[in-house]
């Protein structure tokens, strides 16, 4: 089941996400086009339960469509909005239409502004579905300061972002869902981001190292070269088992542990990757005109997103340290382990 | 290009076993030394081994008619994750038990079969396993160890290195040239099961740096082997070796050596600085790899229970394997060291020193570094 909605996503996003159209956007095209090809496809309700017009699906389930996303480098926030609809359903409150974003560090909150920084997807979302600490607001973002100046990447799609006076907060909801922090729910969305984009990464970079000639024979032929594709492909392969990890509930909320792992996983071989794509291309990876670039710049902006390796594998260590009965091997076995679906 | 795995989970009957094996493990392994314990498929016990073989662990997959448990490959990572976990001297059967014993039973006669694989289930037959040459490390085709066929059977010489416990064990598997010439690469190599008592075997122990004797140099000065000496097909010992690494390469092995290590410093850190932000980091970093690595070698686990070959996957796994257990010495000793007024346990720092010295060998041993990447290269269709 989960390869039919994998290869039905993979065929819509090859037409839509192209990377024609995500440059465009990035220099500040529409999305209207391209989030109507989304609506019209179901795929943003799936976490929604059916009986509320959804598709009821699990967070395991919809994990290749998260990958799929990254794969196409995709400059809309589609997981985020799939597990916003599904938060805001599971709350009661009503699910406005567009995309929406999920900000759940880096909100401040003073009399009379909220602010954030690096909002992901800031750029193309239409709301803001963050976490003030004390409480979760959902903020449009028309009518928000955009500090794009902020963003040292012109291309950026993230940005900071400024909404002023009170009438900015519209409250949700005092209290947090409790099985569903939305800091874990961004972290399985740029957990998948990153498996996905990798795999694209690993992908030009196999094809490049088999076409560019040096010395008399293609770069790929140098064990070098070969070693350094090695690394890379073994941390793809980790980034996406990670990632799956992070998808791996019966609900469509993230067991948080999981989605620990996968974000901190995925995000430390977002970097390594990056950097042997880079080095195997050569000058071309770094030029506008090439796509690696596409793929590569989100590794690197979503390594960061949500918090890196260091930051969630700080949570996991806290909480092996607090299970003070349990082993490390225990733990791993438990805490840590998938389960069946 | 690499497939997708599934996510396992160990069926309840197999996850059932490892209350068992904790709470045996308990009792058997209490007052061992962590320093000691950290050497496990290292540390030699044939006493240990043989109270494993009591309670029917030895063997556990082998069928019931050869003295084996006749359960599944999730008891054995069950079992094995327990035993590595803790760092249970398995030396003495290990080889026997993981690959010896399961290529016997694929490869060997009825006759070899009822002959081996009782005494392995028993504790009663120890094997090692000779690949390496003193002019043949990564390039075994290179080996020049000849068995030669005549009328008592085969008449071997030759010698080999870096054997894994030679000299505590009763039997070699040995990769041996049965025709041709080192020009013939991979061609006329073949298995033979060397009785290591025979007449015209020597074994010389190696001290490794750490101060063990754990590998040896083995020398045939004409040894007359049996005929029923050779397992499997003659000028087959290639493909049967490379049929192993498969599981060889993919299983909890590859995960744990420095386990002992870990539990070691959990148990420091929350005695001494719960609230050391850079090592509670470090702890979730470390057991934020091995879980996945563990999702990865369940999911191989269950793909060769079914049959298949996941060499390259299998490749894939050891190598990112070997990379957290090298790298949990190295991360331990960087936040130990940067404390340097905190006091620190004496066994602590002998179990760091240990697994600091010896940490460079897991990437020699089933295969270097560098040989595999050069497979998962192959893989990815770049040779």
């Amino acid at each position: 089941m989960d390869d039919i909605f994998g290869d039905s996503i993979e065929r819509l996003f090859a037409q839509i996400v192209t990377p024609a159209a995500i440059r465009a956007i990035e220099e500040g095209a529409s999305i209207d086009a391209l989030w109507q090809a989304l609506e019209d496809s179901g795929f943003l309700d799936a976490l929604v339960p059916e009986s509320s017009g959804g598709a009821g699906l699990t967070l395991a389930q919809v994990f290749p469509l998260f990958l799929s996303a990254g794969r196409h480098a995709i400059p809309v926030p589609f997981a985020q909005t799939m597990l916003a609809r599904a938060w805001l359903h599971h709350v009661r409150a009503p699910i406005p239409k567009g995309p929406i974003t999920i900000a759940a560090f880096g909100m401040r909150s003073g009399e009379n502004s909220i602010s954030g920084s690096a909002v992901s997807f800031g750029r193309t979302a239409q709301w803001v579905l963050a976490d003030l600490g004390s409480q979760i607001v959902l903020l449009p973002t028309r009518g928000a300061d955009l500090e794009s100046e902020l963003i040292a990447d012109p291309a950026s799609l993230d940005v900071a972002m400024r909404w002023k006076g009170p009438r900015a907060a519209n409250g949700i909801s005092g209290e947090t869902h409790p099985c569903a922090k939305l800091a874990e729910i961004s972290a399985v969305c740029h957990a998948s981001l990153i498996a996905g984009a990798a795999d694209k990464a690993l992908a030009l970079t196999l094809d490049y190292a088999g076409q560019r000639t040096q010395f008399g024979k293609p770069i790929g032929k140098f064990q070098a070269v070969q070693s350094q594709i090695s690394i890379m492909a073994e941390r793809t392969w980790a980034a996406r088992m990670a990632a799956q990890m992070a998808c791996n509930s019966t609900n469509w909320w993230p067991r948080p542990l999981l989605a620990a792992v996968g974000k901190s996983r995925a995000s430390e071989a977002a970097a390594v990757i990056a950097d042997i794509a880079h080095a195997v291309h050569g000058a071309l990876g770094i030029t506008q005109e090439y796509d690696l670039q596409l793929y590569t710049r989100r590794l690197r902006q979503w390594r960061l997103a949500a918090g890196n390796e260091t930051y969630w594998a700080g949570r996991i260590g806290e909480a092996l340290l607090r299970k003070t009965s349990s082993s490390a091997l225990a733990f791993i076995c438990s805490e840590l382990s998938a389960e069946r679906l | 290009m690499i497939d997708t795995l599934e996510l396992i989970e160990i069926p309840a009957e197999d996850e059932a076993l490892r209350t068992e094996i904790r709470s045996f493990l308990s009792d058997a392994l209490a007052g061992l030394a962590p320093d000691i314990r950290a050497r496990s498929w290292m540390g030699f016990d044939a006493d240990f081994s043989r109270k494993l073989a009591q309670r029917g662990w030895l063997g556990i997959t082998l069928p019931p008619q050869y003295g084996g448990a006749g359960k599944s490959a999730f008891a054995r990572f069950v079992l094995s994750e327990e035993l590595l976990g803790v760092g249970a001297p398995v030396s003495a059967h290990w080889i026997a038990d993981r690959q010896s014993g399961p290529l016997i039973l694929k490869y060997g006669t009825e006759a070899q079969k009822s002959f081996y694989l009782p005494r392995i289930c028993k504790a009663e037959a120890f094997f090692c396993i000779g690949m390496s040459e003193p002019d043949s490390g990564s390039d075994l085709a290179s080996i020049r160890t000849k068995a030669v066929r005549n009328q008592a059977g085969w008449l071997l010489s030759g010698s080999k290195i870096w054997t894994t416990n030679a000299q505590h064990s009763d039997y070699m598997i040995a990769l041996v040239r049965t025709s041709g010439t080192t020009a013939d690469r991979y061609k006329g190599l073949s298995q033979i099961i060397v009785d290591l008592k025979l007449p015209g075997v020597s074994v010389r122990p190696i001290n490794d740096m750490a101060g063990d004797a754990h590998f040896s140099e083995v020398f045939f000065e004409d040894v007359q082997c049996p005929d029923d000496a050779l397992i499997g097909v003659e000028g087959d010992g290639w493909a049967q070796v490379n049929a192993e690494l498969a599981f060889e390469r993919s299983g909890p092995e590859r995960l744990y050596s420095s386990m002992v290590l870990l539990e070691t410093w959990l148990a420091h850190c929350r005695f001494n600085d719960a609230g050391n932000a850079v090592a509670a980091a470090t702890l979730g970093q470390i057991v934020s790899w091995l879980a996945v690595l563990r999702a990865m070698s369940l999911s191989l686990t269950a793909k060769l229970a079914k049959g298949e070959s996941p060499a390259i996957e299998a490749t894939l796994v050891k190598d990112l394997g070997t990379e957290i257990e090298q790298a949990i010495p190295r991360l331990i000793g960087e936040v130990l060291g940067s404390a340097p007024d905190a006091p620190v346990s004496a066994s602590l720092l002998k179990t760091l020193a240990y697994l600091e010295q010896l940490a460079p060998s897991f990437s020699l041993r089933g295969g270097t570094r560098e040989i595999l990447r050069g497979i998962i290269a192959r893989g990815l269709g770049l040779r």
